[in-house]
């Protein structure tokens, strides 16, 4: 679903990511931890061009995205992005959040729009909240919509940036469980997360980065009961 | 006393000079439209990613910004002559062009500050949905960054209006050139004046109370 193969990423002089290998499979749950600054998002933010690639090659779905005949608006529709901090359209009511993106580039009807704008804020447990605007809304619900925003494209993959650091601590749960229920239903996910219990239950494999490139990744039990990069060690030492 | 008023070369030059304010009103809200697309096309290719794109609007910004109002009106009453550029162009749209192109500058700034001014995230959610750049700016930043517009088009609405008192130099027939036609006549200055003043003051204090009014309201 996702090869990413020898990714570099500069800013300027800066090089953030250094030569990145990954590859995810369909269904599966991919979890990146590591420091701050270890370039978690800007991998991320690489793998719908919100970040132009410096050099490497990513495909997605057998598309090229360093390419320049692939039309990166179609592919970034494919991709669904949760961020840290919602980012949801403040002038827009929360049923107009969702329904935006498929009028206006999958050419949906309004009517059309609506149900499937309706039946996703049911899936995330928000039906009441249709009509109100983001600002009314508590972290954890805010995190809710835009999640039911980008699934609204019905996207292959997911990018999820931080999606509960900046929620307060008691609604961490609410945002998780409808991840949880996603990854169950099989959607593709790479989740850039602090929470290690959700990486650990719900990751099929986890990336542990530091200063621009993959120190480690295998399974959940193998990175987090039996880590072998010293750094991990570290890593893990202080945030479990 | 009353009626001492009533009857005083106050009154008597309204009728003349309620007909100059038209024009003025008319000059500047005509000339504000157009200096609205104009600063909106402008204020956005300030932001582009061209180089060239961007530095033409910083000439442009730079170049009407730099120098007096005065200055650009005699410029494309008098200095576009006919033979130079094919027509002939009278009073009022000398007026109107030149509220334009002066308001347009001032107003590109507003603009580019105001969409610059829209939280990053928010194109970025934008584009992750797959919309284009142009359907971002249409649907996303513009509708927020025009709120905070709002404001400061309204003092530039102010500033115009009082820009265009120097429209009498080519001799068209606003507020203060229709006042100096009335004194020339009448030789009552001090009443004239203080009755053009009392009429730009009936637009601009309003007009002053409604957007402080508008700031705190929508809170920027
Ligand atoms: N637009 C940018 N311009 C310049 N430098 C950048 C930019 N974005 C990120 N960086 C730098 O790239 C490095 C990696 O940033 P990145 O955001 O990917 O880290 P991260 O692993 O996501 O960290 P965090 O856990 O704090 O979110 C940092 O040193 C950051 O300062
Ligand atoms: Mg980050």
């Amino acid at each position: 679903m996702i090869t990413v193969s020898d990714l570099h990423k500069a800013f300027g002089e800066l090089e953030v990511l250094k030569g990145i290998d990954v590859e995810v499979k369909e269904q599966e749950v991919v979890c990146v931890i590591g420091p701050s600054g270890s370039g978690k998002s800007t991998l991320l933010r690489c793998l719908n061009l919100l970040e132009e690639i410096t050099s490497g090659t990513v495909k997605i779905n057998g598309k090229d995205l360093t390419d320049p005949h692939t039309n990166i608006n179609e592919l970034r529709a494919e991709v669904g992005m949760v961020f840290q901090h919602f980012n949801l359209f403040p002038h827009r009511t929360v049923l107009e959040n969702i329904t935006l993106a498929p009028m206006k580039v999958k050419g949906f009807s309004e009517q059309e729009a609506k149900e499937i704008a309706q039946a996703l804020l049911k899936k995330v447990g928000l039906s009441d909240k249709a009509d109100e605007y983001p600002e009314s809304l508590s972290g954890g619900q805010k995190q809710r919509v835009a999640i039911a925003r980008a699934l609204a494209m019905n996207p292959k993959v997911m990018l999820f940036d931080e999606p509960t650091s900046a929620l307060d601590p008691e609604l961490v749960g609410e945002v998780l469980q409808v991840m949880k229920d996603l990854a169950q239903e099989g959607m593709t996910m790479v989740v850039v997360t602090h929470e290690m219990g959700f990486a650990k239950e719900m990751g099929d494999r986890v990336i542990f980065m530091d200063e621009g490139v993959i120190q480690e990744e295998g399974n959940p039990a193998q990175i987090f009961d039996h880590p072998k990069n010293p750094r991990t060690q570290a890593f893990l030492s202080k945030v479990l | 006393m009353l009626d001492a008023f009533f009857n005083s070369p106050y009154i008597d030059s309204l009728p003349t000079l309620f007909q100059g304010l038209k024009m003025t009103v008319l000059i500047t809200l005509i000339g504000l439209f157009f200096g609205f697309i104009l600063g909106a096309i402008v204020g956005i290719a300030r932001l582009a990613k061209s180089k060239l794109i961007r530095g033409i609007s910083v000439v442009y910004i730079e170049a009407v910004r730099g120098t007096p109002i005065l200055v650009q009106v005699l410029f494309i009453y008098y200095g576009l002559t006919e033979d130079l550029i094919g027509l002939s162009i009278n009073a009022l749209t000398a007026a109107i062009v030149a509220i334009a192109i002066n308001a347009g500058a001032y107003i590109a700034e507003i603009v580019r500050g105001a969409v610059y001014s829209i939280d990053k995230g928010q194109s970025e959610a934008g584009r992750s949905l797959g919309l284009t750049e142009s359907q971002t700016m249409r649907y996303i930043i513009w509708p927020q960054a025009f709120k905070r517009m709002l404001p400061p088009l309204g003092n530039q609405f102010v500033i115009s209006l009082k820009d265009t008192s120097l429209f009498s130099v080519i001799a068209i027939g606003e507020l203060l050139y229709m006042g100096k036609q009335y004194y020339n006549v009448t030789y009552e200055i001090f009443e004239t004046l203080a009755m053009v003043c009392v009429l730009y003051l009936m637009i601009t204090v309003p007009a002053s109370i409604y957007l402080r009014r508008l700031e705190r309201k929508l809170d920027v």
